[in-house]
Order: C-alpha cells, then structure tokens, then sequence
C-alpha cells in the first residue's frame, strides 16, 4: 500500500529532456546551411523569334566591352585589364570632364558586353560585377550628391530617381564561338 | 544532529537545472527555423566565382535552382569531364529546363510568379558556352529574373 502511494505522488522525470533536446539541438546545427545564396542579380532581355531591329546609336554613346576565348579584356578598341575597367566605366558614364569621345549623358551611355562561347564563366562574372560595380558607385554618389544620405539608405521611389538618371543598360550581343569549349 | 543542520543551510544550493531544457528547446526552434537542408545532392562540382556586388536573394520558395559544373569523379565514367547541367537531384540537358521551372512555378502562388528568380550556380572553371545555351533556353521559357550565384569576395590586402 505503502509503496503504491508513493508512485502515485511521483512525477515524470524530466531530467532526460536536455539531452533529448541536445540531441535534436544538434542534428539541426550540423545539417543548417546559413542561408548563404547571393549574387549578382539581372534581367534578361525577352526572346523574340522576329529579326532583332538593328538600332543605331553614336559610336560617343556605346561602350562596348568584349571578352575572348583567351579571357582578353576589349575596351572600346583597346585592351585593358579588368582591374581598370570599372573607372573606366564610371568615367565613360559620367564623362565628368565632357570628353567628346565619352558618353553624351548618363541616360544616353549603353554598354554592350560580348563574350565568347569559349570565354571562362569566371571572367564573365568578374567583367560584369565591374560593370555592375560601376554603377552602384555612380548610384551611391548621385545620392549622396542629391540626398546627402547614401543610396543603399534611400526608400524605394528615391532609389528608383536615383537609378533613373543613370539607368543601367547593360546590351548582352550573342556570343562569338571562336574558342574552344571545356 | 545540530551540527548538520546548521551546515546544510550555510551551504549554497544547487543550481536548478528545471529551465535546462527550457533553454535549450529555444535554442533548439531558432535553428529548427533557419536550417534549409540542402534539397539536391549535388553531383557536380561549383565553386561559384567572387565577386563584390551581391544581391541577397530574399524568398527561398520563390527561388528555382540550375547547377552547372563537371560531374564530380564518381559520375565522371558515365558523363565525362565536360560541364553538365543539374537540375533537382538528376543530371539534365537544356531541353529539359522549360519543364523543371514549369514544376516549380504551379507551388508558388500565381500572385507571386514575376517574382520568381532562377539562381544560376554555376562553377568559375567552365566557359560560356553551356551557360549561354541555358540562359537562352531561360530566354524562351519567359523566365527573366536570373541570379548569378557568387561567393563575397574577400578583399585583398594592398
């Protein structure tokens, strides 16, 4: 009788819940990947079946940039290093000094990037995060310039001011295949 | 008898440990909530390329993956060396891309379809050329938003 009363009064012991929680508490530690995914976002043009119309634009407004199969930089008709390119770039967007071979305005410059089937994905990445690069630095200095505040602070429409008065155009030609593939 | 009792009050108490399990069930929910187990075994080889201007991608359901890379050696026999697309858990070939984000657009919610972004993890050895034929194939299936899939670059000393 005794003892019944007893186990009647005894609780469940609870003492054996921190390591079953510690258990699962680990398993979920080992399998986490902290969420890591970044990178360069764009936008595609659409696909069209139709002819692309030919557009004509001043040879002072383009900025073409083309990579070969050797992952050679051409610039304009020169070769550079992608070290180089993203000044480069912002001085062929802003044209601070009114150059007359540079873009006539912010709005008018396009960069038309090419590559080639044989050029390293690597290389492309690193060209296009230079050129991408380029821009947010214009981005971030018209909103200081506009807004005393810098750009990755602004709302959303003052951003959307900030990029309109230097949109980003970035025309991808379809790639040459002069080089190998691997 | 005296003795005893006097000691056992001086004598600080044992930590209770009650909460224990308390504390560690939080612990336990905050890594419950952030852990994505990796959906697809990865049967080829990415190591994405650096770079320094990165967006984060935000909605993980929104977010369909492409991996492009060398089958790693265990599939090299059977697929060789050259890049392949990977698409879920199974080698594929550009035709069937259409059908892959097909399946993933009816989970997401229709109001949510422009925003669905195709992140492209591609590795930093291959060339072009397969990349190209998968974002033309992008192209024609209207699937627009396309994420470059990189690692932060880590800045070099000068």
């Amino acid at each position: 009788m005794a003892k019944s009363k007893n186990r009647m009064k005894n609780e469940i012991n609870a003492s054996s819940m921190a390591d079953i929680a510690f258990l699962l508490l680990i398993f979920f530690l080992v399998t986490t990947t902290i969420a890591e995914d970044k990178g360069i976002l764009v936008k595609l043009p659409p696909w069209s079946e139709e002819p692309l119309v030919e557009l004509k634009f001043k040879p002072r407004n383009v900025y073409s940039v083309l990579v070969n199969a050797e992952n050679q930089l051409l610039v304009r008709g020169q070769q550079m290093k992608i070290a180089e390119l993203r000044d480069n770039t912002k001085e062929f967007i802003a044209n601070p000094t009114r150059r007359e071979d540079l873009s006539e305005s912010p709005t008018r410059a396009i960069i038309s990037l090419k590559n080639d089937r044989g050029t390293n994905y690597g290389t492309y990445l690193e060209v296009y995060n230079e050129l991408q690069g380029a821009y947010n630095e214009l981005w971030e200095e018209e909103a200081l310039r506009k807004y005393n505040v810098g750009y990755s602070k602004r709302t959303n429409v003052k951003k959307r001011a900030v990029r309109n008065a230097l949109p980003l155009v970035i025309s991808e030609a379809e790639p040459t295949s002069y080089g190998t593939e691997n | 008898m005296a003795k005893f009792g006097s000691k056992r009050d001086k004598g600080t108490p044992a930590i209770s440990t009650a909460s224990l399990p308390d504390i560690i069930f939080i612990l336990l929910f905050f890594f419950m909530v952030i852990t994505k187990m990796r959906d697809a075994e990865l049967k080829v080889t990415i190591r994405t390329p650096e770079a320094s201007e990165l967006t984060k991608l935000e909605k993980k359901s929104l977010v369909n993956y492409l991996y492009i890379g060398r089958p790693i050696e265990k599939y090299q026999s059977l697929y060789g060396t050259r890049p392949r697309i990977q698409l879920g858990d199974k080698f594929a070939t550009v035709g069937d891309i259409p059908l892959f984000l097909e399946k993933h657009k009816v989970s997401v919610p229709e109001a949510q379809h422009a925003s669905i972004t195709s992140s492209l993890r591609v590795d930093g050895k291959i060339t072009m050329g397969i990349v190209q034929d998968v974002k033309t194939q992008l192209r024609k299936s209207g699937q627009l938003k396309v994420n470059y899939s990189a690692r932060t670059k880590v800045q070099a000393a000068e």
